[in-house]
């Protein structure tokens, strides 16, 4: 009796033993394909072990694809553009891809393998897109109504993004919210500057996040930020810039133009900037400094209500009326708006008048 | 009978009379799921007949060389399931490996069919029936092909159903399928007096 069960025990376990050493042989010999690259956005290149499913592996490394299901093939979300040739369809795919995606070769990252060489592209946001745990270096008033805030990265320690980009702020829960809220900021510092960001908040009359900014937040205060997001940067090309901005608005502007001097791009550009009275005005030195490092570079401030103590010289008008007189024509000129809805829609509309295609019009509203 | 013509009577009554989807309605999941296109029921095909046939060999070498001489034959479907799970695991290694449109056609499919009922049926079946191992591959073969060409006749039955068909509403998917699949056993019922297999 014993020894029957011995015996079955022993040849079980042998068989299993005997089947688990060639599974073990066939994964180290057969499902070995070393090390591949996968250069992502012919920009990044990173070197992975090969064999394992794309999205997996990119996970591994911290780059995030959306994906609800986890990576089973039953969400469709995870799709990625494949560049190199990676061979056909699996079938598994073909249920979540258009006809037009597969021209494209937009390929389920969960389904396809990384067994070669990859080159994969992907929107640059979500390549970049991080949670980021900030200390608050510094807040500095610019005027009355609007501070600007130097955020120092303690996790991760560097951040990338295109000048023009936005972060999302997250509010903490505080007295007056019970919830803690992201609101969306520009960063107004230079992208060339890794370790921290700088954002122009204005404030909102009982705004959730402005009020913390303004009544709570000290320096030395730990806030979360993630990012980056947008579209909202320079294209490259040799267009005439007009760049319109008003209050707050400024902040990614003035992050292009820093980093168009940082890299010596030399476009005609001019920056209308909208502002009631004098004391909605700031970074007049910064801009003036700019115009210098920028030769083809014009900053115009205008003034709407400018009052007897302002002693303005400058323009003066509502900024589409200033946009009116100064821009001729709509000839080769691009132009990115920054500011509150109203004054987009009024500048958009100006703009296609002088005859500006709207695919040339870039801006980012203040929801 | 010569074992060569009784191999060759076992293998054409696994397709057909003995069909091991639609006489022993065995493998019903992944006929009801994968049977919608015509294409993918092909490659799910193609990837049973391989499998079915392998296991079927192997299980044979293993029930007869040791669970038998042990005396362990209880344990043969513990034994058998973890043949063909490492086998399908194996072959979808090797298949990746080699070639990535063969992978695209068929080497998805595999996970799918490690689980896969009939193809333990069919290792099953045989040493109940106690084919000798040439039988027992042609029994292994002609189960896959029987499955094969069920759910393949099963997924332009579908096709052609969604194009042409009004299907009631709560009968759509996996109802009328069922359906058919009973038409369809009846209709193989026909093949019953052609061959017979114990």
């Amino acid at each position: 009796m014993l020894s029957s069960f011995l015996i079955a025990v022993i040849a079980m376990c042998g068989l299993a033993t005997l089947l688990a050493l060639l599974m073990v042989i066939a994964d180290l010999t057969l499902g070995n394909y070393g090390e591949v690259k996968i250069t992502i956005n012919d920009e990044t290149e990173m070197t992975v072990e090969g064999g394992k499913p794309l999205l997996a592996t990119l996970m591994g490394e911290k780059l995030f694809i959306p994906s609800a299901c986890g990576g089973r093939g039953s969400c469709g979300f995870c799709k990625v553009k494949v560049v190199s040739d990676i061979g056909d369809y699996v079938a598994t795919e073909l249920p979540w891809i258009t006809e037009e995606e597969k021209k494209e070769n937009i390929r389920l990252s969960c389904q396809i393998k990384a067994k070669k060489d990859l080159a994969i592209q992907i929107p640059e946001e979500l390549f970049n897109v991080k949670e980021y745990r900030t200390r608050v270096e510094r807040i500095r008033d610019l005027t009355y109504d609007i501070k600007e805030v130097t955020l120092k990265l303690i996790d991760p320690l560097e951040i990338k993004f295109r000048a023009g980009q936005y972060i999302q702020f997250q509010t903490p829960e505080y007295e007056l919210s019970s919830e803690s809220v992201y609101r969306a900021y520009s960063c107004s510092s230079v992208p060339s500057r890794k370790d921290g960001v700088e954002l122009e908040i204005r404030l909102v009359p009982n705004g959730i996040c402005t009020t913390y900014v303004f009544q709570y937040m000290k320096e030395g205060d730990e806030v979360v930020i993630n990012g980056p997001y947008g579209e909202f940067f320079l294209r490259d090309t040799d267009a005439e810039i007009v760049f319109i901005a008003g209050g707050s608005g400024m902040a990614p502007i003035k992050s292009i133009l820093l980093d168009m001097a940082e890299k010596g791009i030399d476009r005609k550009a001019t920056y209308f900037f909208g502002a009631r009275t004098t004391r909605d005005l700031f970074l007049l030195d910064e801009m003036r400094e700019l115009e210098k490092r920028l030769p083809r570079f014009k900053f115009v401030p205008a003034l709407s209500a400018p009052t007897e103590e302002d002693k303005w010289t400058g323009q003066t008008g509502l900024i589409t009326e200033v946009l009116d007189k100064h821009l001729k024509e709509g000839n080769n000129v691009e132009a990115y708006l920054c500011g509150s809805p109203g004054m987009i829609d009024a500048s958009i509309g100006v703009l296609t008048k002088k005859g500006l295609p709207e695919q040339l019009i870039f801006y980012d509203k203040f929801a | 009978m010569t074992d060569g013509l009784f191999a060759f009577g076992v293998f054409f009554a696994a397709i057909f009379t003995n069909n091991i989807l639609l006489t022993n309605y065995l493998g019903m999941c992944s006929f009801l799921a994968v049977s919608k296109e015509l294409k993918t029921s092909f490659g799910l095909g193609m990837a049973v007949v391989f499998v079915m046939t392998c296991t079927s060999a192997i299980n044979w070498l293993i029930y007869y060389y040791v669970l038998v001489p042990y005396d362990i034959v209880y344990l043969r479907f513990i034994a058998f399931i973890i043949v063909i799970a490492a086998f399908v695991q194996l072959v979808e290694m090797v298949i990746e490996r080699l070639s990535d449109a063969l992978y695209a056609a068929l080497g998805i499919f595999l996970p799918l069919i490690t689980v896969n009922c009939a193809i333990l049926g069919a290792s099953l079946f045989m040493v109940i029936r106690e084919y000798t191992f040439v039988s027992g591959l042609a029994f292994g073969a002609g189960s896959g092909i029987g499955w094969a060409v069920a759910i393949i006749a099963m997924a332009g039955i579908r096709t052609k159903l969604n194009v042409r068909s009004k299907v009631p509403f709560g009968l759509t998917g996996a109802g009328i399928t069922l359906i058919i699949a009973g038409i369809m056993a009846l209709a193989f019922m026909g093949f019953a007096g052609m061959i017979s297999i114990t």
